[in-house]
């Protein structure tokens, strides 16, 4: 049986600072990425893998483990960062990050990067991907749970609603949808380019369990976690609400830096503002 | 009058057979379960049979999350909508997640002969086979069927296995083994070689009898993997003379295209295509198109003499 790392949240929002730092860094050095996207998730990675996932860096294909999908697979620095937080990964191989030949590709490869699930890019995949994966449990009458994270400008694609559709069919009660829910898609905000509310309603009408939550508060995060599962005989749907770029003034709830790299003296300002506390 | 066989029955014989063997086989269906003959298979392993409605992309994903669970899919759905609608899922959930999970197009080619291009998958080998990772098998008869489905089983990584509804003669005896990636020469000659697989097999073995009588000796060649293909067989054919390839597809991409990928870089020789000539085809049944298109054994026997005059 694998156990969660059951860390206080004090020692979670200090793993998502560092997450957020590597993730920022990552992207200067590359010259590409998406540190939006990568800062907007970072309180939710950091929350699961330090608090909620059953997960072993030393055996990372344990068959028993939680799996962890990440479906806005643009924010693979984000993720490359928390699997080296969490021991995955060498905290040197960041360096490598979109370099050529390098296993840290733009978007994760679950052959080359352990602890990676499935290969996410295209949008809309993660969600059918983890409704098998939770139905395969089941099926096997095994333990493990099955957590998705999506961005919220993907809900625009269809296959979403699919494996929605199918997830509340098969009462996937050991699945939950993680969706985050930044308002800002690729060029502008997702109720200008075609509107996602009302998106409670609109899971709840799925047939999930549905729960809103601030999704920078790692206290609520940890809290809304802790009631898995809520169903019963039902998947859940947990709306993060948060703000793309979180943690860097300059970068915080701007569209233009869905895909922005920083130059040298904004990382270095950045970075500042992201340091511990002392 | 010789005995014709739906291929399907043996697919879901095999298939029901494998999931009493192996507890990770599980069927996926896209509201198939009639059109892909797993009724039996359903009654016998009821949690077995996944059915996630009418939704091929998220059958695909679906299936590429059971395989992370530890299971086998089988996914079985009509192939001009498991390929057209699922293949960025075929690519990026299960190819290059190199998952193991096992796609059976079902009622390929112009089965559905009169329900229309819609309905038709004449463009299925050519989008599997142009992806990395995939094994690409179409079998010509129930015991090429039953073999595939077992191997594929076998054989981690994902697959794509190209079913038909139309029925056919039984081509292989009890003693045909059939391995992954390789060409059977089904009966020997030296002027031509006729290359073909699927539905079409039983028609070029017809086109090399009505050939002999003209005195030339046609090569009959079954190619069910169409990837990765056979180069070893496709020199040798080409060594001896023109290749005429027969597919229930159209000319770009298909079988012919993967032949002749190898025969231009190896010996280069004359070569008719013989499939769909890049167009939809009209409103008729699927045996109506079949002659339409000139994939009948006379139209096969003609294309060889053309070729042979010609060289």
């Amino acid at each position: 049986m694998l156990n969660a790392r059951r860390e206080p949240a004090a020692a979670i929002a200090g793993r998502a600072r560092s997450i957020r730092r590597n993730s920022l860094r990552m992207v200067h050095a590359a010259g590409l990425g998406h540190p939006g996207g990568d800062l907007s998730c970072a309180d939710i990675l950091a929350t699961l893998y330090f608090h909620v996932l059953r997960v072993d860096p030393g055996a990372p294909t344990h068959p028993d483990r939680d799996r962890f999908i990440l479906s806005k697979g643009h924010a693979s620095a984000a993720l490359y960062a928390t699997l080296a937080e969490a021991g995955f990964l060498a905290a040197d191989s960041l360096d490598d990050f979109m370099k050529p030949l390098s296993a840290l590709n733009g978007h994760p490869n679950r052959v080359k990067v352990p602890g990676v699930e499935a290969n996410t890019g295209p949008l809309g995949h993660g969600l059918p991907i983890a409704v098998g994966a939770a139905l395969g449990a089941r099926l096997q009458r095994a333990p493990w749970r099955t957590f998705v994270l999506t961005g919220d400008g993907e809900l625009q694609e269809g296959s979403n609603w699919e494996a929605a559709m199918a997830a509340s069919q098969f009462r996937l009660e050991q699945l939950t949808v993680i969706v985050d829910r930044n308002g800002l898609q690729q060029g502008a905000g997702t109720e200008e380019t075609v509107a996602l509310e009302p998106l409670v309603d609109r899971w709840r009408s799925f047939g999930f369990e549905v729960v809103e939550v601030d999704g920078h508060d790692i206290g609520a995060l940890v809290s809304v976690f802790g009631r898995l599962p809520l169903g019963p005989a039902r998947p859940t749907c947990i709306i993060a609400r948060t703000q793309k770029g979180r943690g860097v003034s300059f970068i915080q709830d701007r569209a233009d830096w869905h895909h922005r790299v920083p130059t040298t003296a904004e990382l270095n300002d950045a970075i500042m503002e992201l340091e511990d506390p002392s | 009058m010789t005995v014709r066989h739906d291929c399907r029955t043996a697919f879901a014989e095999t298939l029901t057979a494998l999931a009493a063997e192996d507890p990770r086989v599980v069927a996926v269906v896209n509201d198939s379960v009639g059109s892909s003959n797993l009724k039996q298979f359903r009654a016998q392993f009821p949690e077995r049979l996944i059915n996630v409605g009418i939704a091929e992309q998220n059958m695909v994903g679906v299936a590429s999350g059971l395989a992370n669970a530890g299971l086998l899919p089988f996914v079985c759905g009509a192939s001009c909508f498991l390929t057209g609608r699922a293949l960025e899922q075929i690519k990026a959930d299960l190819a290059y997640s190199e998952r193991d999970v096992k796609l059976c197009g079902m009622s390929s080619g112009m089965a559905y002969g009169e329900l229309g291009p819609t309905h038709h998958s004449i463009e299925d080998l050519a989008w599997t086979r142009a992806i990395a990772g995939m094994t690409v098998i179409v079998p010509a008869d129930p015991m090429e069927t039953a073999h595939a489905v077992r191997l594929a089983a076998a054989k981690p990584g994902p697959f794509f296995i190209r079913l038909s509804r139309l029925p056919v003669p039984a081509i292989h005896d009890a003693g045909y083994a059939f391995a992954i990636g390789r060409a059977a020469e089904l009966r020997p000659g030296t002027d031509v070689t006729l290359i073909a697989n699927g539905v079409l097999v039983h028609r070029a073995l017809e086109a090399a009898d009505l050939l002999a009588r003209d005195g030339i000796r046609a090569a009959v060649v079954n190619m069910p993997t169409v990837r990765p293909i056979d180069r070893e067989a496709i020199v040798t054919a080409a060594e001896r003379g023109p290749i005429v390839t027969i597919e229930e597809h159209t000319v770009v991409g298909g079988l012919g295209s993967a032949v002749a990928e190898v025969v231009v870089e190896t010996r280069p020789v004359r070569m008719k295509m013989l499939g769909v000539p890049g167009v939809f085809a009209p409103t008729g049944s699927a045996e109506f198109l079949l002659e339409h298109f000139g994939l009948t054994a006379e139209g096969i026997a003609a294309a060889a003499r053309t070729l042979l005059l010609r060289d």
